[in-house]
């Protein structure tokens, strides 16, 4: 497939993306993939889900056997009805579904339904938060519903199409949902296009996500973006050829992506040379992209309105019944929560970053301090959460966990040190806090005897730090809190064993 | 006469993924020059504010509960697989990538020249 | 062949269910006696492309079990239980191969029933076998079947008719008394037609279409095929009905009383006074045979003299009908067929020579799999849709659909139904129209508008010429079906008192062909 032309085109190094920006106007097109969490897939009852054995999430429509036929899956037009909304799109009154014909393996009746040139939403925009706060309007061209394909596995040496000696196919994710978000081109971004390309998809995954349309895991390939750069003179007025680059699957990739694309394409006009129009591919590991499919005059898809279905038609009534249920815009219950909250912007950055907002949320609202929430999940949840591998919320710490916690260190049950046991016994399956607290004796020393008992003999083995405190240096407390503790095994509450010296020395606290 | 030429056909065989021989191309373009010469007079017939009509009945909105139904087990789904290996299809080398977007697999394995 | 199974087979399926239900046969007997006639003389009509011997038997004995048992579970029988059925093989059946006459599909076993087998099953009619037809539908004389053409029971050298002359064939020969059709622009009424027989293709959406393989999806529709039209009648009234696999199936209360009319109350009411009968003006005269159009003009006698009305109406898109159907066809044909690629189910052939790359592996099966007329259909479809050509062809065809529903509604403010001959020609000879493509297309003239308009049409005997039968078709408004049986039913009784017993009656015996 490859020419020559490319090969050498290939050849010519990148710039750096200062000299880039300098001389050239980026132009992006976004095309995002949002596969919907839809119980069943979007023509077919079989499961729509993720990971099972090859092949048994499917049936005879989805393996497109002869006689089959489609029927479209209610709650898919549904949420792609809502995600328009949420795009502050049109959504057109009457619209159908459409014939994408290609011959592929992992499409399975060989054509992909899909929407043409009756898009069920359109003319729609989103407005994405930079980095600095600074806002960016994005327009939307398109929101339409389509089907995904079947997934291939190449065995041979290389593991890659190229060379491969076979390819096995499994239809488990032919036929799940997708909604397609396409973007006007974005001009005028400049140097931030980037940024800007990595705050839209992230935005888009929130918008989704707020919906609970889909599960947005990138990693799973729930949202995929394609990226389309082309590079213009400034004021040229006429857009460059443009590269797509396919299947960036991160928020950062996305940027990573755009930036190397801006880079090649300026290294290879500012060198005399022009863009070839073709799809590219996203290499992680060295953060550049790889010449793929250069788009020919053969592709000819022969779209033509999908007979085996009938037209969608939306009411007004159906519209507005859907809207009612849009759960508030992601940036404005960013800005009523952090407000809220009292947090700061670095707090709450650190928070979003970690996905934890709606986990925070959900404690808070059964009774926690946002401050105590905070620390808790983005303390040691997520310590735990990164040392066994898993998102924080996959640990199954309930809010109700969180707050009983809480509640014990404020009851002086129990101190931070052992709460923190205390989650890890809880995550663990040993039951709830209390039961745990109670069952392994974890309760703080509070018996004055005990405790008196382990100061006293802190306080005979130190005595230089009883000087100190005697002299007034209450801060060398600290120094016989450690021996205390090792005597209690922990279990003892620094206050109290503050309050103890003191009495001892005849001094009030 | 006909305004199908061999180039076309042969193209038009590629797209629909259809290997013909010389003669088979020879042939089908003749046939298909008089087919098509017998129905385009539809296009006079066609006048610009005439709808399309795509159905023949006017029914709208029918749609699917979002419920599981039956579901093949891998056995099932392979029973009438020409080739399979691994509870998957088996189909002999891939030479051109996916044409679109979805096909994901391929772009995220494949592209390494 | 005893004498008593020469008469068990010539019953009406009616008369049929009667007989069962007052328990004077058993489903057994009955069963039995159309497997015997199949073996008979099947060697040369070539109507069943398998024949499910134990199947069959086995539903029988245990209607017949029921039957014995009395009580609710013989009352909740269904009146055709019993009866046995043949079925297009371009329907899927599980346990019984499907190879829509392609060898693509030789050896296949479909994993699921289609809704309308479903249902033949839920009434628990033995199955006979499946019927043979032209590859994927695709012809009217079925000498496009990849396992050899089907043969005229009036007279073995002529074609049955096509797509579905497998079953119009099965039943004109007495080896079934009902079978399942499907009919995208003439596949159940053309043989009907030249085989005597009748055919019924429903208002579009009136049965589902889940299970029956694909030509053009906008066009096709399953129907019945009998040799009376209360059989037919009798047939359509089980198979219709909303299916949610299919989106484009009608739902009950679309129809004109909210729920699915009575066929076999219009077909037994043989009542013609003051029925409005228009007679289309483009389906006469030129290239129709001179023998058709005398038992046309008739047939139209008889029913005037009945009381009926007869008026005629001008139609002038249907000179563009063919045109248009012919644009549509193998375009949305094009697509349905491209799932036939040797990676998931049927036949898969390799390259004689070079790589073994799939999109070769691909070539080459549909190469080796599809016949020659199937190829000319997928490459004139995907010449029709392709890039520039699409609002030229495909968009001009839709806009000629739209014309032909409007001349239909224009004639139908006319008239309550309208008539035509079903088929231009009687059966015409084996080969003599193989190699001229457009001449085969210009048989379904008369039924192909039906199919555009997503009409009822039904076709039933109207005599014979040279010989041979000429068939009669009426049309209705959509939804209207139980006005074709209406009509066709009276037809059919006021030929049947010209002659003094049904036409199909008259097949020569076929044993004595065969020898």
């Amino acid at each position: 497939m490859n020419t020559t032309t490319q090969a050498a085109m290939d050849a010519v190094e990148p710039l750096s993306f200062e000299e880039a920006i300098e001389t050239y106007e980026p132009v992006m097109g976004l095309e995002v993939h949002v596969e919907l969490n839809t119980a069943t897939k979007m023509f077919s009852s079989a499961p729509n889900a993720f990971g099972d054995e090859p092949n048994t999430n499917v049936n005879e429509v989805d393996l497109g056997m002869p006689g089959t036929l489609p029927a479209v899956n209610g709650k898919a037009v549904e949420s792609a009805i809502k995600l328009g909304l949420a795009l502050n799109c049109s959504i057109a009154e009457r619209c159908r579904f459409a014939r994408k014909q290609y011959f592929y393996p992992d499409t399975p009746k060989n054509w992909q339904t899909s929407q043409y040139d009756e898009p069920i939403a359109f003319d729609g925009h989103v407005d994405v938060e930079l980095d600095d706060g600074e806002k960016f309007r994005v327009e939307i061209e398109r929101a339409h519903m389509e089907e995904d394909a079947g997934k291939l596995t190449h065995a041979g040496a290389s593991g890659r199409i190229q060379g491969a000696d076979y390819s096995l196919v499994d239809y488990n994710r032919a036929g799940v949902p997708l909604i397609e978000i396409v973007t006007k081109p974005i001009t005028g971004a400049g140097r931030r296009a980037p940024e800007i390309a990595r705050a839209y998809v992230s935005t888009i995954r929130d918008i989704v996500k707020g919906l609970d349309i889909s599960d947005a895991r990138m990693e799973r390939g729930n949202v995929r973006c394609d990226a389309n750069v082309s590079l213009m003179r400034p004021g040229a007025g006429v857009f460059g050829t443009r590269s797509e680059t396919k299947n960036v699957n991160s928020i950062r990739a996305v940027e990573h992506a755009v930036t190397y694309e801006i880079r090649r394409h300026a290294g290879i006009l500012s060198a005399g040379g022009s863009i070839v129009q073709e799809t590219r591919h996203w290499k992680e590991d060295t953060r550049t992209t790889s010449s793929g499919r250069i788009k020919s005059d053969a592709d000819d898809y022969r779209y033509f309105p999908e007979p085996d279905l009938v037209p969608i038609v939306t009411t007004k009534e159906w519209v507005e019944s859907l809207r009612a249920e849009l759960p508030e815009p992601p940036a404005q219950r960013r800005r009523r929560l952090r407000e809220a909250w009292g947090y700061s912007e670095a707090e709450f950055r650190d928070v979003i970053a970690a996905g934890l907002l709606d986990q925070i949320e959900e404690t808070v609202s059964h009774g926690a301090s946002p401050a105590v929430a905070r620390k808790w999940w983005m303390g040691e949840i997520s310590r735990l959460a990164n040392a066994r591998e898993v998102e924080p919320a996959g640990l199954g710490v309930e809010s109700a966990t969180i707050v009983e916690l809480n509640e014990l260190i404020q009851a002086g049950s129990i101190n931070d040190k052992i709460a923190r046991q205390v989650l890890e016994h809880h995550v663990d399956g040993e039951g709830s806090p209390a039961d745990i607290v109670r069952n392994r004796g974890l309760e703080v020393v509070s018996d004055d005897g005990a405790l008196t008992a382990a100061v006293e003999k802190a306080m005979a083995e130190n005595p230089d730090v009883v000087e100190k405190v005697k002299a007034g240096k209450l801060k060398a407390i600290g120094a016989l809190i450690g021996p205390v503790m090792k005597e209690t095994r922990g279990q003892a509450d620094a206050g109290k064993v503050k309050q103890i010296v003191l009495e001892r020395l005849g001094r009030n606290s | 006469m006909s305004e199908i030429s061999r180039t076309d056909v042969e193209h038009l065989a590629k797209l629909a993924h259809i290997t013909m021989t010389d003669a088979e191309l020879e042939k089908m373009t003749n046939e298909l020059g008089v087919i098509v010469d017998s129905v385009k007079r539809i296009q006079e017939a066609a006048g610009e504010d005439v709808p399309a009509t795509s159905h023949p009945l006017p029914l709208t909105n029918v749609f699917r509960e979002d419920t599981v139904g039956h579901v093949f087990t891998a056995e099932e789904s392979l029973a009438s697989a020409p080739d399979a290996e691994d509870s998957r299809f088996k189909v002999p080398a891939i030479l051109t990538e996916a044409e679109d977007a979805v096909t994901s697999s391929v772009a995220q394995e494949g592209a390494h020249r | 062949m005893t004498s008593t199974s020469n008469s068990l087979i010539r019953l009406t399926a009616a008369e049929m269910s009667a007989k069962l239900r007052a328990g004077e046969i058993t489903s057994v007997e009955l069963t039995q006696a159309h497997l015997d006639r199949i073996a008979a003389v099947d060697g040369t009509i070539n109507a069943f492309l398998h024949v499910a011997e134990a199947e069959a038997l086995e539903t029988a004995a245990a209607v017949d079990r029921s039957r014995a048992a009395g009580g609710t579970e013989a009352e909740s029988l269904h009146p055709l239980a019993g009866v046995p059925i043949a079925v297009k093989d371009l329907i899927v059946t599980k346990g019984q191969p499907t190879t829509a006459g392609s060898k693509m599909l030789e050896g296949w076993m479909s994993p699921y029933d289609a809704t309308v087998v479903e249902k033949i099953r839920a009434a628990r009619m033995p199955i006979l076998g499946k019927t043979n037809l032209d590859e994927f539908a695709m012809g009217s004389s079925t000498e496009h079947s990849a396992f050899g053409p089907t043969r005229n029971p009036w007279d073995p050298t002529r074609i049955p008719g096509g797509s579905g002359g497998g079953s119009a064939a099965a039943v004109a020969a007495f080896e079934a008394p009902l079978a399942l059709g499907t009919d995208t622009g003439g596949s159940i009424r053309q043989p009907g037609s030249v085989t005597g027989t009748v055919g019924t293709k429903p208002t579009y959406g009136g049965v589902s279409r889940y299970g029956a393989i694909a030509m053009a999806s906008s066009l096709d529709q399953i129907g019945p095929v009998a040799r009376t039209v209360e059989d037919a009648a009798l047939l359509h009234e089980l198979i219709a009905g909303h299916d949610n696999k299919d989106s484009t199936s009608l739902p009950e209360a679309e129809y004109p009383e909210g729920r699915l009319p009575a066929f076999v109350d219009a077909a037994s009411a043989k009542n013609v006074a003051g029925l409005r009968i228009g007679v289309i003006k483009q389906l006469q005269g030129a290239g129709y045979q001179a023998g058709v159009l005398a038992r046309f003009q008739e047939a139209l006698e008889r029913l005037r003299e009945n009381g009926a009305e007869i008026v005629e109406v001008d139609c002038p898109s249907f000179d563009y009908a063919l045109g248009a159907y012919y644009l549509i066809m193998p375009s949305e044909a094009s697509s349905n067929l491209a799932r036939y690629d040797g990676v998931r189910y049927g036949t898969r052939v390799l390259p004689e020579e070079g790589p073994l790359t799939i999109e070769r592996v691909m070539g080459a099966t549909r190469a080796a799999g599809f016949g020659d007329e199937v190829k000319r259909r997928i490459i004139l479809g995907t010449y029709a849709l392709s890039a520039g050509y699409y609002d030229a062809y495909y968009g001009s065809a839709q806009k000629i659909r739209t014309l032909i529903q409007r001349d239909f509604d224009a004639a139908f403010e006319q008239a309550d139904v309208l008539v035509s001959p079903t088929s231009p020609t009687v059966a015409f000879p084996l080969a003599s129209k193989l190699d001229d493509p457009v001449a085969m297309y210009l048989n379904d003239v008369a039924t192909i508008p039906a199919n555009l308009a997503g009409i009822p049409g039904i076709s039933v005997p109207g005599g014979l010429s040279e010989g041979l039968p000429v068939g009669v078709q009426f049309l209705a408004p959509a939804k209207q079906d139980a006005r074709v049986y209406h009509a066709a039913g009276a037809l059919e009784q006021l030929l049947n008192d010209t002659y003094d017993a049904p036409l199909w009656a008259q097949v020569p015996a076929l044993e004595e062909v065969t020898g």
